[in-house]
């Protein structure tokens, strides 16, 4: 290991091997090499910019419901176009949007941060965006076919059973799922290899950043709550398709059991969608506050609390099915347990503000805004943890009003200060920070206005999933603000399209480093080079680029002239071994083709399972085929 | 306490609910009063939280870091020592105050909960079988002797002051009977019967809505509870259990001829007469319901003829199938409909 301060190639010798990294880590050219990249950033970027794209259908549909609602007795959508549009639009919102999005934003940033050149398996990181984006394509596809599914995002049976939803609807919807859960197993796989396996030297347990403590929690709660929603998607296909009866009452399935595997997952979702925006506030709140965030052991502790607790709480969501009372007393104090571990990063994230040094970005206005917002979402998610107020409100406009508080809070505000933190870093170009501000505070305004009235709604007695009310209700003039608030967020929406084409194309040059930043990611040029790093760093503290510059180090001795990474242990993250990652390749695409045949096709006809793990075995075949190793070339 | 500190944050916003027929915060039995006194004890609670993390967090814009003693963040990045403990002991004191606060809160609740499942009572309650169906509400008043067995349709009649235990079950999928007013909600799920026990304590007429989504017509599946003195409800129960009436007037008696011999007869009962089906609701008694069609439209002749002829226009995706009733016959039906008081 060298000691040295920002490395350029002075010598021959050095401009040499930077043009053998540079040869190893070249794109293939042509769409056919577009379609084989394998680097962390570009896959990231695509699972970002697709989830992007379905926020604004999923928007768009909410837009509609809000339109329908905003006045007593609107025939602007019938009840069946009413009733596919919240489905698909909860369905969009939570599978296709939150989930590919925080996955795309830890592909993108976790190697960076770790100071890597790539996620551990990037074939496999590949495979999973196209098994994610025929996994859109597929929902979609049963959308415009007037298949859209209409049982809602939970569907239950036995509505959402064979004999109350005939046809192919639900279908779509449980087949959708099967895809996108299989792109969330690949990604929480490469993601736990990556953290524990190729974190840069120095890089301790106790150095690692928060953000990608986050995306390790996020990554196991994957790995055990999505094997819950494969069974009970499954229950529900082979109810449909096959004619068993997991979940028929008719012939003794037993409903709630789908309810029970299916919140088993449906909670846990929530803070797999949320834990790596907690990862964003902490990381937007130390550049912009000028310190490392507060409390480090404290906020690793309750992200991984987080973890475990949200795999407790699931029956909260089934209080009014009936269930003995003594497991309801259990419920209802896990579900209040885990208000400790949020409240213990609030207080230190307040805390870091405090001793700080605030510059009053975009990013932290976001920030800000994240605090209020999901602050009063936490407060009503305690309403929703005491039984007897669940039985009221479960169920009603109030559950909607706190659940958008949490995820949108919760989630998309940090997810737009992450965007206006890292875009410099993806694109080179800053966002235009007036602009910003004025994005921050419509999107903030619009969304207080649209979703404050539905507390009071609630209250007042509107459930939730109604295509229509009358107006002896008394429940025109919170819906009509709130429609007013809808039309606000998608200013707010287009706001932000605008500043990102702007600044794109036209916005301030960023440098490496524009927010003085400490973690490693801002040692890498904006935009990243496919590798990253010229030369790996060494975590020399928790905040490695606020160390003083003679004090920081770099690896060298990795072979340049093919894709190279370096392994290191799991505890202290010593040099361990050399490790070559695979380059581009087509066949993640073929393999993820020849599942989608299998997938897609089975929901007509069954025996597709077959033709479609035949494809897919071909597709491993060419996979895996062995390939030269380098050393031998000449 | 409560309801000033309510007032005094969105008077305009709920006050406005005072006697509103379908809501949680204005309780006219003993279950929903207990729920909503613990709505307001958890509101007051949860809002003071609320304002002082935003002070907290507001004050940090404004605070400019005065009394506390670090070195300039610009090139160190790192607050001294004496800074850093300060912190440790703040937050750590938050966080007990947290689980103090949180255990506060999940014993009145628990309380809470214990308190209202203790409201029961076998030997003198009214027994309500409630069976949610696509989408309408079918209710039986259970009794032992079957002579005194009621069976009634999207509108139930209960005595104030005297527990009434619902014993739910559904014919299809699930349903959650729901009226904010009495209780929360409890599902109806095929298969499995559930319970729950209400008791009014002021009379009034109470508006019930399906609480658990079933399908294209969730939104009209509404029913009535209406609370009565003891005497007035015996009087209602009473002249229910009675079979309709034969029509005297020809052109009544034209309408009864007109159901029984369409397609009504299929689905809709009425007592003392040879319909007896019970796929849909029982009619005996229809023309003393506010409403037609789970609440969708008020009971009132015109609105029954257009139920009657066209019910997808009205309810579209309902299962009542549209019979073609001659424009002649028409009036006699709904006359004979609407005199069965």
């Amino acid at each position: 290991m060298n000691r040295s301060d920002h490395v350029t190639p002075t010598t021959g010798g050095e401009a040499r091997e930077l043009r053998l990294l540079e040869q190893a880590w070249r794109h293939p050219r042509g769409i056919f090499g577009w379609l084989s990249y394998t680097t962390h950033q570009a896959i990231g970027l695509r699972y970002i910019v697709t989830a992007f794209i379905f926020l604004l259908v999923g928007g768009i549909e909410a837009l509609l419901m809000r339109i329908q609602l905003a006045v007593p007795n609107n025939t602007f959508l019938s009840p069946d176009r009413y009733n596919e549009i919240f489905t698909t639009h909860g369905t969009t919102m939570m599978f296709l949007f939150a989930v590919p999005v925080m996955e795309g934003m830890g592909i993108y940033l976790v190697p960076l941060m770790l100071g890597t050149r790539n996620v551990a398996f990037p074939r496999l990181n590949a495979f999973g965006y196209w098994m994610y984006l025929c996994g859109c394509i597929f929902l979609y596809w049963g959308v415009f076919t007037n298949a859209a599914p209409d049982a809602g995002w939970f569907a239950y049976p036995p509505l959402a059973g064979p004999q109350f939803d005939p046809g192919k609807r639900v279908d779509f919807w449980a087949q959708m799922i099967t895809f996108t859960e299989v792109s969330a197993m690949c990604v929480a796989a490469e993601l736990i290899a990556t953290i524990f396996k190729m974190r840069a030297p120095g890089m301790t347990l106790n150095r690692i950043p928060l953000f990608c403590w986050s995306m390790l929690v996020q990554s196991f709660m994957v790995i055990f709550a999505m094997p819950s929603i494969m069974i009970a998607s499954s229950f529900l296909l082979s109810d449909r398709t096959l004619g068993t009866h997991y979940v028929n009452p008719a012939e003794g399935g037993d409903p709630l059991l789908y309810q029970h595997v299916f919140w088993f997952f449906g909670h846990p979702e929530v803070y797999i969608i949320f834990i790596p925006a907690l990862g964003f506030v902490s990381h937007i709140i130390s550049a912009h506050s000028r310190r490392a965030v507060f409390g480090y052991p404290a906020m690793v502790l309750s992200v991984v609390a987080t973890g475990f607790i949200g795999f407790g709480l699931w029956v909260h969501h089934m209080f009014a099915t009936g269930l003995p009372q003594i497991g309801e007393a259990y419920f209802t104090a896990s579900s209040m347990m885990i208000a400790i571990a949020s409240g213990a990063q609030i207080f230190c994230w307040i805390a870091t503000l405090w001793t700080g040094r605030l510059r009053m970005t975009t990013a932290l206005h976001f920030v800000f805004g994240f605090i209020a917002i999901f602050v009063f979402g936490g407060l009503s998610g305690l309403v929703l943890a005491s039984v007897p107020l669940d039985l009221q409100v479960h169920d009603t406009y109030f559950v909607v009003a706190h659940f958008h508080y949490v995820l949108i809070g919760g989630a998309l505000f940090p997810l737009f200060g992450a965007f206006y933190h890292w875009f410099p870093k993806m694109t080179g170009r800053l966002l235009n920070e007036a602009l910003g501000k004025l994005n921050f505070w419509v999107l903030f305004i619009g969304f207080n206005l649209t979703f404050f009235p539905m507390h009071i709604l609630g209250l007042k007695g509107m459930t939730r999933r109604i295509y229509t009310y009358p107006p002896e209700m008394g429940w025109g003039a919170a819906n009509h603000l709130a429609t007013i608030g809808a039309a606000i967020i998608a200013l707010g929406g287009l706001l932000f399209i605008a500043n990102v084409l702007l600044s794109r194309r036209r916005g301030q040059i960023a440098g490496d480093d524009p927010w003085d930043a400490d973690t490693l990611e801002w040692a890498a040029s904006s935009p990243p080079a496919n590798y990253n790093f010229e030369y790996l760093p060494v975590a020399s503290s928790r905040s490695p680029l606020w160390d003083p510059p003679e004090e920081r180090a770099i690896v060298t001795g990795l072979r340049n002239d093919r894709r190279e990474a370096l392994v290191t242990t799991l505890m202290d993250a010593e040099p361990h071994h050399r490790y070559v990652l695979p380059g581009p390749t087509i066949w993640p695409l073929i393999t993820a083709i020849a599942v989608t045949v299998g997938f897609a096709g089975s929901v007509f006809n069954g025996w597709y399972i077959f033709w479609g793990a035949g494809l897919t075995g071909i597709g491993l075949i060419g996979w895996f085929w062995p390939r030269r190793p380098l050393e031998l070339k000449p | 306490m409560s309801r000033v500190a309510f007032l005094v944050l969105c008077a305009c916003a709920l006050t406005s609910c005072a006697g509103h027929q379908q809501s949680a915060v204005d309780p006219a039995g003993v279950q929903a009063d207990r729920i909503a006194h613990l709505w307001w004890f958890f509101f007051c609670v949860l809002i003071a939280i609320f304002l002082a993390v935003m002070a907290f967090t507001l004050w940090t814009l404004t605070r400019r870091h005065r009394g506390i003693e670090q070195e300039p963040l610009e090139s160190k990045h790192k607050p001294s020592e004496a800074t850093e403990s300060r912190l440790t002991r703040t937050v750590s004191g938050l966080v007990i105050a947290t689980v103090l606060v949180l255990l506060v809160l999940l014993v009145s609740s628990i309380t809470t909960g214990k308190n209202i499942s203790e409201l029961r009572d076998k030997q003198h309650g009214l027994i309500i079988e409630t069976t949610g169906n696509q989408w309408w509400w079918q209710f039986r008043y259970l009794n032992d002797d079957s002579n005194e067995i009621l069976i009634t349709a999207n509108e139930i009649h209960i005595p104030v002051g005297r527990p009434v235990m619902i014993r739910g079950m559904s014919q299809d999928v699930i349903h959650s009977f729901w009226v904010p007013n009495l209780h929360g909600k409890r599902d109806l799920i095929p298969s499995r019967i559930t319970e729950e026990w209400i008791e009014a304590d002021h009379p009034g007429a109470y508006r019930g809505q399906c609480a658990e989504y079933c399908g294209l017509q969730h939104a009209h599946m509404v029913f009535w509870v209406i609370a009565e003195p003891p005497e007035k409800f015996k009087h209602w129960f009473d002249s229910q259990l009675q079979p309709a009436a034969t029509p005297t007037d020809p052109d009544k008696l034209r309408g009864q001829q007109v159901f029984l011999k369409n397609a009504c007869v299929f689905c809709h009962a009425i007592r003392g007469t040879t319909a007896a089906a019970q796929n849909g609701p029982d009619l005996t008694h229809f023309g003393s319901r506010r409403t037609i069609a789970a609440g969708t439209l008020p009971n009132t002749p015109g609105n029954l003829g257009g139920w009657i002829v066209d019910p997808q226009n009205v309810k579209p995706g309902n299962h009542m199938a549209t019979i073609a009733v001659n424009s002649e016959d028409l009036q006699p039906l709904i006359d004979y409909l609407e005199s069965l008081k």
